[in-house]
């Protein structure tokens, strides 16, 4: 009898359905707490006895503090006490170092270098008698003049911010340099045409919906420290907390609960997390501490920030031959980049991007001014989302300037397929990719040249429409370790890979979710390596006494690197299967064969043991002279970095009479390598974009001359609702990495690198032709109204 | 955020209201939606002794049309306007500004009256309510006066209203001419308050000319602004696209925006300009579409 | 002063301070985690509930509001064990990635469909715009009520058949 081949098939696929190996839309297994509202964040944890914090914060972006009176705040019952800067000086806390290696003022001492910072904080019975005492407390401010851009801070004869920083004779924080300075110069001496750009990247900020706080549960008799916090990265926090306050590191226990999401912002320190755990100490009482948005806005890691400029050196056949960037950054009052220790720009050096240049050099120094510190990477990968805008807004100028279509400017200078493994000019070995696919596949899906008809016979008609394209390059997935560390803690990192007697399995991860699914995807690598069903794989995360140390989540680097690292420890619990199903069969352990959670000897695949068979005969019936249990740890260092990359597409119409930019089509071709949950990562592209629209079309930090912050709530901190959120149309390449496990490459943020340029491309498509190159983000009505009045267009 | 403390009260008849406003004068405030009160409160940039909820009041919600008049209950949300279909055709730009303000969760608390009262200079129920030509019904316990719009608006979040006094009904004249009315708001986003906006009313005669138009701005002054010089450069006139051009520059000139984060003053203006240009276009055809 | 109100059809009678505003009164005073704080300044949604069956904003509302009022949270969503349709909905299609945003979008999805029961994409858009989300990019959620659309009018059927 015939086999029913449809049956086998759509039996297979139960199969595979079942056991939510990669590739498996896998509906999220964390899902159900949060849709009955049993998300469990930090300001939803209570402890008896608990008492709130409120931080008060300067009105001043630069100004000396001549005194502090709290004497009406402490008047008021309810009031336990209000913290100064004169106070955690005693206790040596009154400045913490940074993750670049620079210093920030916990609570202000001398001086107040942005608005928003913290000077002191009221820790009281409850939130509202902790904010009527807040408002009592009386600062008494000498201002001083503010600098707010870092132009300023650099010019001859500027105020000196750091003042107090021992031979810190100007606002200069670094200067630092890649590529090659003399062949780049050469490039350019026989260029046919050299294309230039200089534009501003805008201070933005991360705004994860949950603003940051901790509980500090400082035990006085025991000396345990419990703090649960919104931290990416828990247990570089605990280390880092162990250096900064001082206290025992195995009495330290970081909780980081569920996150409302983080983008970065959830990396650094923060002063209030430090007062908050050293009041818990002093009061020996529990103390919360929640931001509210402002505080989050104007406190806490902004990103971006970037000045740029630079050219590319093009020849006779309109080849890319040489790239020259400047690039000046404002970083705040304190320098507290959350990036590799080694590199001051980040991965800024990443500008080639997917462009086969010869030659490149890069200049990148950054300035002290009365804003703010921060630089978190915003849904980025240190710095990658400044690098790609430039280059993609740069490739934009080359081809108009060239009077190509900017398809055809970017198919002539792709590093090509075969060129890979590629070494950058600057320095980086792409590890894999194949850039005309993606751009073939996204120039299909938007119908490309149908559209450019269009736009043509628009423009005939005076309609403004305009298509941008983006190809960008990321880089992704730090470390390796011996190159890449974040305050001296290498960037590997870790899984804990646990199977239980009963063949469930619980694996416990170095990395944080903050909605990233990561109990389900990891789960599924599982899945896939050692063929217990997803659903039986138990993940944990966030927290530091039952998970193994790592890094943390930022800069796309879960997947890549916790999710190796799942890998390997799933295949080393796989070959030690193989020596208890040896046992069990009575065979050598060369004949055992291993696919899809089932052991047989070779040559009768009929008789099989399954993973469960072997986990329970781990506990049970265990070989001589091999150690009982199915459990095992991996601490996993990349060889390299992942290179995702795509191509984005925009369609966009332009009002004439009032400058709005309606964005008509998006279309995303990603290439993240090995997709594990398609619909997962498709989420997360869906997110990415959203948020590099906001990045292009309204989100906005500023700062009038006085150094008041503008962007400080969301009422002008604009976030894109459903309403002008574009419908996104999803395409995909897969080009696996070669060096990872699995293939797989992250994602988290391509999408928010790419897309910028994008859109801002679309823009200036549609106006190009009226001569108009530049407008830097983000790109609101009235910029564009006033450049097509510039060239005399009105309605 | 919280609010500094205060004493509540919610009374449930308009009479109690007014004595306790009366007593309280400038200590209390009236609470209808609380959408711009509340968050005024957690800011602390309001912080009155007393809050008087005039919820529980009965009489003052609902839309109906008496003698000529299009009456509103100050106390009717944005969202029963948006929802009141029966006015397409009369009152234009009433159904098309409603779900502009603010977003849909907001519309659900928020109130006609209280948008009036409250008299931001970018609240949109300002330039429609100068559009229309409405007059206010405010209440004290001394008594009872009518203000029409114009003139009602004296600065950002200042009226003609006293402290004792509480509005209770918004009244619209509605003729039995042909009329058409939008409303054109740019915003940066949902949610966002109007950068420029402005509100459009024409009445047209039997003879197809214009018998009257009304036109408010929004953002672009100190409160919501009449264009009545446009407004005098359309009575009685063809409506030809040149006559609505010089109408609209006419607006543009009444305009006295401000230069900020959302742009230059030139660029209100200028948007001021068009969205009338184009608002009377829209409410003329609307105009010209409809039975008599 | 004390406030009376039904909260997922359980009458509560509290006392509180009249400024307390009523997301803390859930969170704090109910114990209730589910409605989440994003903002001050009534921008973000987090905190939207169903009053008497029409989303709101609580932290844009003073507790003493409340008195003799309806209020439902995302804990009174699943009846009985029974997940509403919304809840399915979010999770078959991904529309929650972090949480934060989801108990408020849930119920906004929840009144929405309940007005309009085949709404389209648009009007779903336009009526989720008063609720920010932070992670998602909204094409889930708006596939999510869509779903929980489908699935209430397939339930209306198969009661009608
Ligand atoms: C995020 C957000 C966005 C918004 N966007 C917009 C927008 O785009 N456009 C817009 O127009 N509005 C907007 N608003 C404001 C909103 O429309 C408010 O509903 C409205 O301004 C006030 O109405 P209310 O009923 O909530 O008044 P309340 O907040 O209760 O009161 C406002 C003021 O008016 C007084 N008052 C209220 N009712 C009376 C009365 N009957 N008699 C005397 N005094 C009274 C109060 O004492 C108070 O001073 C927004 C609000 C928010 C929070
Ligand atoms: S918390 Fe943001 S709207 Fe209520
Ligand atoms: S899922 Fe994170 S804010 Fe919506």
């Amino acid at each position: 009898m015939a086999v029913d081949t449809t049956e086998a098939a759509a039996a297979a696929e139960a199969a595979r359905q079942a056991m939510g190996g990669i590739g498996v839309s896998l509906a999220r297994k964390e899902d159900a707490r949060f849709i009955h509202g049993q998300g469990h964040y930090v300001d939803d944890v209570v402890l008896p006895g608990m008492l709130h914090m409120v931080i008060v914060r300067s009105p001043h972006a630069h100004a000396r503090i001549k005194g502090i009176d709290s004497s009406a705040a402490m008047a008021i019952p309810g009031v336990v006490a209000v913290v100064t800067g004169e106070l955690l000086a005693q206790h040596k806390l009154a400045w913490m170092p940074t993750l670049s290696g620079d210093t920030q003022a916990v609570l202000a001492t001398d001086k107040v270098r942005f608005q928003g910072q913290e000077v002191a904080c009221v820790i009281a019975e409850t939130k509202y008698i902790a904010e009527d005492a807040a408002q009592l407390v009386s600062v008494d401010y000498e201002p001083l003049q503010a600098i707010t851009t870092p132009q300023q801070a650099i010019a001859p004869g500027a105020i000196v911010i750091r003042d107090e920083k021992e031979g810190q004779t100007d606002n200069k924080i670094y200067h630092w340099e890649a590529g090659d300075k003399d062949a780049t110069d050469a490039a350019f001496a026989r260029a046919a045409k050299v294309v230039s750009l200089e534009t501003f990247y805008p201070r933005c900020h991360p705004s994860p919906l949950e603003t940051c706080g901790c509980v500090a549960d400082l035990n006085p008799v025991t000396g345990n420290a419990t703090i649960y916090m919104t931290s990416q990265a828990p247990h570089a926090h605990r280390t880092l907390f162990a250096i900064v306050a001082g206290l025992p590191e195995e009495k330290i226990r970081i909780i980081s609960p569920d996150l409302g999401g983080g983008f970065g912002n959830k990396v650094p320190i923060y002063p209030g997390y430090v007062v908050a755990t050293a009041a818990s100490l002093l009061i020996g009482r529990p103390v919360k501490w929640i931001e509210d948005r402002t505080d989050n806005l104007i406190s806490t890691g902004f990103a971006r920030d970037y000045y740029m400029d630079g050219s590319v050196a093009i020849d006779e056949n309109g080849k890319f031959i040489g790239l020259r960037v400047n690039l000046l950054s404002d970083n705040g009052a304190f320098f507290a980049d959350a990036q590799p220790s080694k590199f001051k720009a980040g991965l800024f050096h990443i500008v080639t991007g997917s462009y086969d240049i010869p030659a490149a050099h890069i200049v990148a120094n950054g300035a002290y001014t009365n804003k703010a510190p921060g630089g978190v990477a915003y849904r980025c990968s240190f710095r990658v989302t400044e690098a790609s805008y430039f280059i993609e807004r740069l490739v934009e100028s080359a081809a108009v300037e060239l009077g190509q279509d900017p398809v055809t400017t970017r198919l002539n200078n792709f590093i090509q397929p075969e060129a890979f493994p590629y070494k950058s000019a600057s320095g980086f070995e792409y590890d894999s990719g194949n850039y005309p696919a993606a751009m073939k596949v996204a120039l299909d899906m938007l119908g490309y040249d149908e559209l450019r008809k269009e736009q043509a016979e628009k423009r005939a008609k005076g309609e403004l429409m305009g298509i941008g394209v983006a190809s960008f390059t990321e880089v992704v997935g730090a470390g390796k370790g011996k190159d890449y560390d974040i305050a001296g803690l290498r960037m590997f990192d870790s899984a804990e890979l646990r199977v239980h007697p009963t063949g469930k399995a619980i694996l416990k991860l170095g990395v944080m979710s903050q909605g990233q699914g990561h109990e389900t995807t990891f789960a599924q690598i599982v899945a896939e390596e050692l063929g217990i069903p997803a659903s039986d794989v138990e993940v944990r995360e966030g927290d530091t006494d039952n998970t193994p140390f790592g890094l943390g989540t930022y800069a796309s680097r879960s997947t890549p690197v916790g999710g190796a690292a799942t890998a390997v420890v799933a295949r080393k619990l796989r070959d030690k299967g193989k020596i208890i199903a040896a046992h069990l069969f009575e065979a050598d352990v060369a004949d055992i064969e291993f696919a899809k959670g089932k052991y047989n000897v070779k040559g009768s695949p009929d008789n099989v043991k399954t993973i469960q068979d072997i986990a329970f005969a781990a506990y049970t019936n265990i070989p001589d002279g091999i150690e009982a249990g199915l459990e095992g740890v991996t601490y996993y260092d990349p060889p390299n970095m992942t290179f995702p990359f795509g191509t984005y597409l925009v369609v966009v119409d332009i009002d004439k009479g009032t400058g709005q930019v309606k964005v008509r089509r998006m279309v995303a071709v990603d290439d993240c390598g090995v997709r594990i949950n398609p619909m997962i990562v498709e989420g997360q592209i869906h997110g990415g974009l959203t948020e590099g629209f906001g990045i292009a079309f309204m989100e906005l930090i500023t700062f009038d001359d006085e150094g008041n912050c503008i962007g400080s709530n969301f009422m002008d901190y604009l976030i894109p609702t459903a309403w002008e959120t574009p419908r996104f149309e999803l395409g995909q390449t897969v080009t696996p990495s070669p060096h990872h496990p699995i293939g797989a490459k992250g994602v988290g943020e391509s999408a928010t690198v790419g897309s910028p340029a994008a859109y801002v491309n679309a823009v200036i498509d549609a106006l190009s032709h009226l001569g108009i190159t530049n407008i830097d983000m983000p790109i609101t009505s009235d910029k564009v109204w006033a450049a097509l009045r510039s060239k005399g267009v009105t309605e | 955020m919280f609010p500094a403390a205060f004493d509540y009260i919610a009374p449930g008849a308009l009479d109690e209201v007014l004595s306790l406003l009366g007593q309280h004068g400038d200590d209390a405030k009236v609470l209808a939606g609380g959408q711009s009160l509340i968050p005024l409160l957690k800011l602390r940039f309001a912080a009155p002794v007393i809050v008087v909820d005039i919820g529980r009041v009965e009489g003052l919600e609902g839309i109906r049309r008496e003698n000529g008049h299009v009456r509103i209950g100050a106390r009717t949300r944005h969202r029963d306007v948006e929802s009141a279909t029966e006015l397409r055709g009369t009152l234009d730009v009433l159904l098309d500004a409603a779900p502009l303000i603010s977003d849909p969760l907001i519309r659900n608390m928020g109130t006609v009256g209280g948008s009036v009262c409250h008299a931001d200079p970018a609240g949109d129920w300002g330039a429609v309510m100068l559009a229309v030509g409405a007059e206010f019904v405010v209440k004290s316990a001394g008594g009872e006066r009518v203000l029409p719009a114009a003139g009602f608006f004296e600065g950002p979040f200042t009226t003609g209203l006293h402290a004792d006094e509480v509005m209770t009904e918004i009244r619209i004249p509605v003729g039995s001419g042909r009329s058409g009315g939008t409303y054109l708001k740019l915003e940066r986003k949902v949610g966002d308050f109007a950068s420029v906006a402005a509100a459009v009313h024409v009445v047209l005669g039997d003879d197809g000319r214009i018998a009257t138009a009304g036109i408010g701005l929004c953002a672009v002054g100190a409160h919501s602004i009449k264009a009545t010089a446009a407004e005098a450069a359309l009575a009685g006139q063809e409506p030809t696209d040149a006559v609505i051009a010089e109408a609209a520059r006419l607006a543009g000139e009444a305009a006295e925006p401000k230069a900020d984060i959302r742009g230059s003053a030139e660029y209100k203006r200028d948007v001021a300009r068009v969205f009338v240009q184009r608002g009377l276009h829209t409410a003329i055809n609307r105009a010209q579409g409809a039975a008599a | 002063m004390k406030v009376t109100f039904e909260i997922n059809g359980t009458e509560k009678s509290v006392d509180v301070e009249p400024r307390t505003l009523v997301v803390d009164l859930i969170r704090t005073k109910l114990g209730m985690t589910g409605t989440h704080i994003g903002c001050d300044t009534s921008n973000c949604g987090a905190c939207t509930v169903l009053l008497d069956g029409r989303p709101v904003k609580s932290c844009t509302l003073l507790a003493p509001m409340l008195d003799g009022k309806k209020v439902t949270t995302v804990e009174g969503l699943a009846a009985g064990g029974k997940l509403d349709a919304i809840q399915v909905g979010f999770h078959a299609e991904h529309g929650l990635q972090c949480g934060f945003c989801t108990p408020g979008m849930m119920l906004v999805g929840k009144a929405l469909i309940e007005a309009n029961p085949h709404p389209t994409e648009d009007e779903i858009r336009w009526g989720i715009s008063g609720n920010i989300c932070r992670c998602t990019g909204y094409m889930n959620i708006v596939k999510a009520i869509q779903h929980a659309a489908a699935a209430n009018a397939a339930e209306n059927t198969a009661g009608v058949a």
